[in-house]
């Protein structure tokens, strides 16, 4: 599978600007609502026109302002699995697998046999998609895609409607179903995990901007905008000045921390990840002595609120596992930011 | 008792509704794909609807009049309109064309586009997506407008007196036959027509109400 987007439009607010490439991988946009990357995925299939650009799958052109192609979405060969999951409503499960085949109807028959059985949906043929629950509407989903002429796997938030433990098994069988596109398939999401555990490649929209392709492990240790750091679910952010090669001021928290990696001229923002903080009990570069202003207890850990001793500023978030934190604790502690976790933005 | 204003009711709306629950139909599609003037469009196709129905007449008669331009290339094929049954139901179809218009874009409007674009997506036609998925799922607000726009040409008068006369026999309906009796002081009759309207519309709408309840069950469990 290759697929080449190269794509500009004028949203209300902002342009839409994406361009990438991927092939037989799981390429994920992530983003904010409303930042356009559903909108990516509604270009790609056909069912909204870009201003201007070019989009090749697999050697095939599917729009190209300058030549004047936009195929039309029947002949994209697009699967495109919808957030709510877009099932036929007058139709029963059998018939949404049926609808969507191709071929003679004993091909068409075989399908939707194969299909009903291989989602475990034999049971539920019958079942009118307002009868389903929202995991069983996906699994009909895929099952229509898998028996269209598709190529390639687009999806939307595929997840966002389920609750946590549906989401999970969800999760799972996705992966059955990506080895059927060779494991090929565009996601969108604004779950930063959702988009760890599933994609191979990585990029984060902003405002309709596409920033560079990482790979996972890479957008998540060394995010290089600050939206992007956002996404990937820092919670400490700060905006940060330039001192020498190796030394930042935090000005919102009235520090002045040393980095591992070399500061680049024009360095706005620095960010640390609540779990990558220490607690030290000695002085040493990189170590504060922090007031603690609150503590919130959260599933399996606890979130320490805590800000430079006698200073003002921008409270820190300290997140310690729950058999590590002792209550007892005085309100005030030394902690230690990692020189190799500090991450900074340009922009 | 005469009988032809019940048979000549009949005939008129049914031949009436026929052209307007498919020319209703093909306008509302029409007026959802306009990208330009689509409120205009809209404000034209449901005038009728709001103007005095005289006045409908009146313009159906200068546009169609055997004085007209339209008339008069029409008396070369020796067609004339202007008092006849086909001029009822040509006023019946202008007045009840709203009626089935709005009813038809209000249900096509209100199918989801998610799962019509899932269907293209799907590599479906839309000739199969039209029958198969936005008829079905319209369907009961195309059959309220269905019998609305019946009950409307059923009821039809004040376009219909003005263009096709009220000839016993020829363009008399039940309601152009009230007002005739009403004239001729003859109460008893005028209250026997007055009568059968309200049952057959009494009828046709409780039909509707049956008829939609029994096609929306589905739709409401789906919401």
């Amino acid at each position: 599978m290759e697929l080449s987007v190269q794509i500009r439009k004028k949203l209300r607010d902002f342009e839409l600007d994406v361009a990438f490439e991927t092939g037989s991988e799981v390429f994920a946009l992530l983003g904010a609502s409303g930042c356009g990357k559903s909108m990516t995925l509604r270009c790609i299939a056909g069912i909204e026109t870009p201003d201007c650009g070019r989009i090749v799958l697999n050697g095939r052109t599917l729009y190209d302002s300058a030549q004047g192609i936009c195929l039309k979405p029947q002949q994209r060969r697009v699967g495109y699995l919808f957030q709510n999951y877009a099932l036929f409503p007058n139709m029963t499960v059998a018939e949404n697998i049926r609808f969507a085949a191709s071929g003679s109807r004993e091909e068409q028959e075989k399908k939707v046999k194969e299909n009903l059985v291989r989602f475990s949906l034999d049971e539920l043929q019958d079942a009118y998609p307002a009868e389903l629950s929202g995991g069983q509407q996906q699994r009909v989903a895929f099952a229509r895609i898998l028996v269209s002429p598709a190529e390639l796997l687009l999806l939307d938030e595929p997840f966002s409607a389920l609750d946590g433990y549906m989401k999970w098994q969800l999760e799972m069988e996705l992966s059955e179903v990506l080895k059927s596109y060779d494991g090929a398939a565009l996601l969108v999401s604004h779950d930063r995990g959702e988009v760890f555990r599933l994609a191979d490649k990585a990029a984060v929209i902003h405002r309709g901007k596409m920033e560079p392709v990482h790979t996972k492990h890479g957008l998540f240790r060394q995010p290089d905008t600050l939206a992007a750091t956002i996404l990937t679910g820092c919670k400490n952010i700060t905006q940060a000045r330039r001192l020498d090669m190796h030394h930042i001021y935090a000005a919102d928290w009235n520090m002045v921390l040393e980095t591992e990696q070399e500061v680049p001229a024009n360095v706005r923002y620095a960010g640390v990840r609540a779990h990558f903080l220490h607690r030290s009990r000695e002085m040493e570069p990189n170590v504060f002595p922090m007031d603690v202003i609150r503590v919130i207890e959260d599933t399996f850990s606890y979130l320490i609120m805590v800000r430079r001793k006698g200073m003002q500023g921008r409270m820190i978030c300290w997140e310690v596992p729950k058999e590590e934190w002792e209550p007892s604790v005085s309100a005030e502690l030394f902690l230690r930011f990692p020189a190799d976790e500090i991450m900074l933005m340009e922009r | 008792m005469e009988l032809s204003p019940l048979i000549i009711t009949l005939e008129t709306a049914g031949a009436a509704t026929l052209v307007t629950f498919f020319a209703g139909i093909g306008l509302a599609l029409a007026v959802i794909r306009m990208k330009r003037f689509q409120g205009l469009a809209d404000a034209v196709l449901t005038l009728p609807m709001v103007l005095p129905p005289t006045v409908v007449g009146f313009f159906l008669l200068l546009l169609l009049g055997r004085r007209s331009v339209m008339g008069k290339w029409l008396l070369q094929w020796d067609i004339t309109l202007v008092f006849t049954w086909k001029a009822a139901v040509i006023a019946a179809v202008v007045v009840s064309l709203p009626l089935m218009y709005r009813t038809a874009r209000g249900a096509f409007e209100q199918v989801a586009s998610d799962f019509i674009d899932a269907a293209r997506t799907l590599g479906i036609s839309e000739w199969r997506i039209f029958w198969r998925l936005l008829i079905p799922n319209a369907r009961s607000g195309l059959l309220a407008g269905l019998v609305l726009s019946f009950t409307r040409a059923l009821g039809e008068f004040g376009a219909t007196i003005m263009f096709a006369g009220n000839i016993p026999g020829v363009t008399q309906t039940m309601s152009t036959a009230i007002y005739a009796a009403v004239q001729a002081n003859d109460y008893d009759l005028a209250f026997h027509w007055a009568i059968v309207i309200v049952v057959f519309s009494l009828f046709f709408v409780v039909l509707m109400n049956w008829w939609i309840s029994r096609n929306s069950r589905r739709a409401v469990k789906w919401n």
